[in-house]
């Protein structure tokens, strides 16, 4: 990791561990838009890492990306923060203008498709979109639909109808209805960029996520079982307590190695398979990690009173979306048939 | 507690160059060779395919030339050995003296010592095992007893070593005795040896695995002469000795692709016409491999950089063993075919062949529970 990505992790994790207090993620389920903790997110330049810095950005890479995507998950920041920066990316990679503000992305599921089609000089979009994260909070959504015969990155004011729902942590996850509403600016998508963009790189941002969260699970768990006693001692000086904690350790080391890959995947460009390998990987060490990580705490773990739940609800819902491991193991395992066995091995080193 | 960092890396363009003239020498060497001796992994013993890997220079790649060496970096021999491992090529005869053996006399033996057995290891010529476990001495590797007693000009050994890989097939092996003993401080005592295998006083007897193979042995030594200048390291540096040679064995492709095998005959058996759930069997065994390659890489370029990434080495063996036990128990949900030993199809072969091999797959090198005592250690916890 460079000097300049440590710093960068340095000043992130300053300001979550500042800003992102108990009463803060208590009042955001709520419903309560944090303004405080986006305006200092933004004047951070955390929003922008991928548009360059003519265009008001930090002209950094998809692994500046990472550290600040990561470091959102691991304080379960509950603002669209990866959805902000996986937007504007999609934005000035189509040469447009990202808006200030929050951002959101769709269409979030792959079943829903949003139509843009010309109207004039502009263009109109039109369809539905459920589970748009922040659908309402966000000041602008970005979406990619193929038109005329080419993915294409549009830029929306907020849905015309917006009917309110959350995930298991109480995150925004909303249905935008777009009814012919015109955009605010449309042009094709940077090359290479395909139309299931929001989806692929909506996988790679919660892949992210899932992996910051489980450092937070695994740093909490075996701090926990240094403190808490019983029969006599502290309960990590069991056997079976460190033998579940280091099993939690290796689900934790492959999702960050996983995540960091398809980061660095998307660097160079094509990043398929590594993102698909990612979620499928990452969302499996959620499933594990989460149950190990509320094993140790026992009771007080399963409380709302303790933090420990504003994660791990966060990765039951997070490994969810944008698609599951059962689909991403699909997509990953259909490509890996097609090319067959004899090319696994030349390819998977190649990459 | 400590972080873990597994910052990932690019192997060097020296490295990726070496990969073209390895595969295209594999291609050559194995032929045809059937799945199912593929899947023996470095489990294959071939002293002819050894000498051609020290004949090309694959052998000792980050020794210095005066041993024999190649002096090419820790990451073109990690190049080297991924294909070789990916490939099923039958490295055993070698394996153990390159990756544990020579790099000890590298680091602890005498001037004599290296140039006597470096340049023949790094030929292909010298094959090595391992003398540690013994009937009362498996994961508590300290409590070792077998005793090595000062006599005139060297040692006279006594006691038994078991679970000794390939020790009637190997030339040599470097055993670790008990020189002196204290039972307050067990860890003390202990040396190691370089041991003729052919000594007289040594009687070798095979242990059969449980699908009938003779890999294993048991070594008994009864009043063996081991002499002075075949002692490796001080009297009593045993234990630091086999810490560190034992960390050397970590994180390696051996740790992951004992599998692989059965992952293509898996690929070649549903590729036509993947259904969903063949689909997403074969995409969520490729998405760990794919990580765990990273993760063992990763490795590899800390040591590389002079690193000392033992407790993520730790972590790639732990989760790298769970993979690839994990393979055989797929296949079989998803397919439900019959292992078999030597009938019926690759797939079936290359299964019953790794389901019986799978078991050892977290026990050899140290066992799952005492790898996650060490991540444990690392966390905090002990």
């Amino acid at each position: 990791m460079n000097e300049l990505r440590t710093i960068l992790g340095d000043v992130v994790t300053r300001l979550f561990t500042a800003l992102v207090s108990k009463d803060l993620l208590e009042s955001a389920e709520r419903g309560e838009w944090p303004a405080a903790l986006w305006q200092a997110v933004e004047e951070n330049g955390l929003t922008l890492p991928l548009v360059p810095e003519s265009k008001g950005g930090a002209g950094g890479t998809w692994g500046d990306a990472f550290v600040v995507i990561r470091a959102a998950g691991r304080h379960a920041v509950p603002l669209p923060l990866a959805e902000t920066i996986v937007g504007s990316w999609l934005l000035s990679g189509a040469g447009l203008d990202a808006p200030s503000g929050p951002l959101t992305i769709a269409p979030a599921r792959r079943a829903d498709t949003l139509r843009l089609a010309r109207a004039g000089a502009g263009w109109r979009l039109s369809g539905s979109a459920a589970r748009v994260p922040w659908g309402g909070a966000a000041h602008h959504v970005v979406v990619v639909a193929e038109a005329e015969g080419r993915p294409m990155v549009a830029l929306a004011a907020r849905g015309a109808a917006v009917t309110r729902d959350q995930n298991l942590a109480r995150e925004p996850r909303d249905t935008l209805v777009f009814d012919g509403s015109p955009v605010v600016a449309a042009a094709p998508a940077a090359r290479g960029v395909p139309a299931s963009a929001v989806w692929l790189y909506g996988a790679l941002a919660r892949s992210a996520q899932i992996a910051g969260g489980l450092d937070y699970l695994l740093r909490q768990a075996s701090q926990y079982a240094t403190e808490r006693r019983q029969f006599g001692k502290p309960i990590g000086s069991f056997q079976v307590i460190q033998q579940n904690l280091a099993v939690l350790a290796g689900h934790t080391a492959a999702a960050d190695t996983a995540a960091a890959n398809a980061f660095r995947a998307a660097d160079r460009g094509d990043a398929a398979f590594e993102i698909a390998a990612a979620k499928v990987r990452v969302g499996e060490a959620a499933g594990v990690g989460a149950s190990i990580a509320h094993q140790t705490h026992g009771a007080i773990g399963f409380t709302y009173e303790h933090a420990l739940q504003f994660v791990t609800r966060r990765l039951w819902s997070w490994r969810a979306e944008f698609g599951g491991e059962g689909d991403w193991a699909v997509e990953l395992g259909r490509a890996v048939a097609e090319r067959g066995a004899d090319a696994l091995w030349p390819h998977l080193t190649a990459r | 507690m400590q972080t873990f960092r597994f910052a990932l890396g690019e192997l060097p363009p020296a490295a990726e160059a070496l990969r073209a003239e390895v595969r295209e020498f594999l291609r050559r060497e194995l032929g045809d060779a059937p799945p199912v001796l593929r899947a023996h992994s470095w489990g294959g013993f071939d002293r002819a395919f050894s000498r051609k890997m020290g004949a090309r220079g694959w052998i000792a790649m980050t020794w210095p030339k005066r041993y024999g060496g190649h002096e090419r970096s820790a990451l073109e021999r990690y190049v080297v050995l991924e294909e070789m491992l990916a490939a099923g090529a039958p490295v055993s005869a070698h394996w153990i003296a390159d990756r544990q053996s020579g790099p000890l006399l590298l680091r602890f033996g005498t001037e004599a010592q290296r140039e006597k057995f470096l340049p023949v290891i790094a030929r292909g010529e010298l094959s090595f095992a391992i003398g540690m476990s013994e009937p009362d001495s498996g994961s508590d590797l300290a409590s070792l007893r077998t005793r090595a007693e000062r006599v005139a000009g060297g040692y006279r050994v006594n006691g038994t070593k078991v679970w000794t890989s390939n020790a009637h097939l190997a030339d040599y092996m470097i055993a670790t005795f008990r020189t002196h003993h204290d039972p307050a401080r067990k860890h003390e005592g202990l040396t190691q040896f370089l041991v003729d295998t052919k000594l007289p006083g040594i009687t070798m007897s095979p242990i059969i695995d449980l699908a009938g193979s003779h890999h294993f042995n048991m070594v008994v030594f009864e009043d063996a002469f081991v002499p002075e200048d075949m002692r490796v390291g001080e009297e009593g540096a045993g234990w630091k000795q086999v810490t560190t040679e034992l960390a050397f064995e970590r994180s390696g492709p051996e740790r992951y692709l004992s599998s692989f095998a059965l992952l293509l005959e898996l690929i070649r058996a549903v590729s036509k016409d993947p259904g969903e759930r063949a689909a997403a069997t074969v995409g969520r065994l490729v998405a760990h491999l794919a990580t765990l390659r990273q993760m063992s890489l990763s490795v590899a370029l800390m040591l590389e950089a002079g690193e000392n990434p033992n407790l993520e080495a730790a972590v790639v063996k732990d989760v790298g063993t769970t993979f690839e036990q994990e393979v055989p128990e797929v296949v079989h949900a998803l397919l439900g075919i019959e292992p078999t030993i030597d009938s019926g199809s690759d797939l079936q072969q290359v299964l019953g062949f790794l389901m019986q091999r799978a078991p050892s797959f977290s026990l050899r090198g140290g066992t799952r529970e005492i790898l996650r005592g060490i991540i444990a250690r690392g966390l905090g916890l002990r």
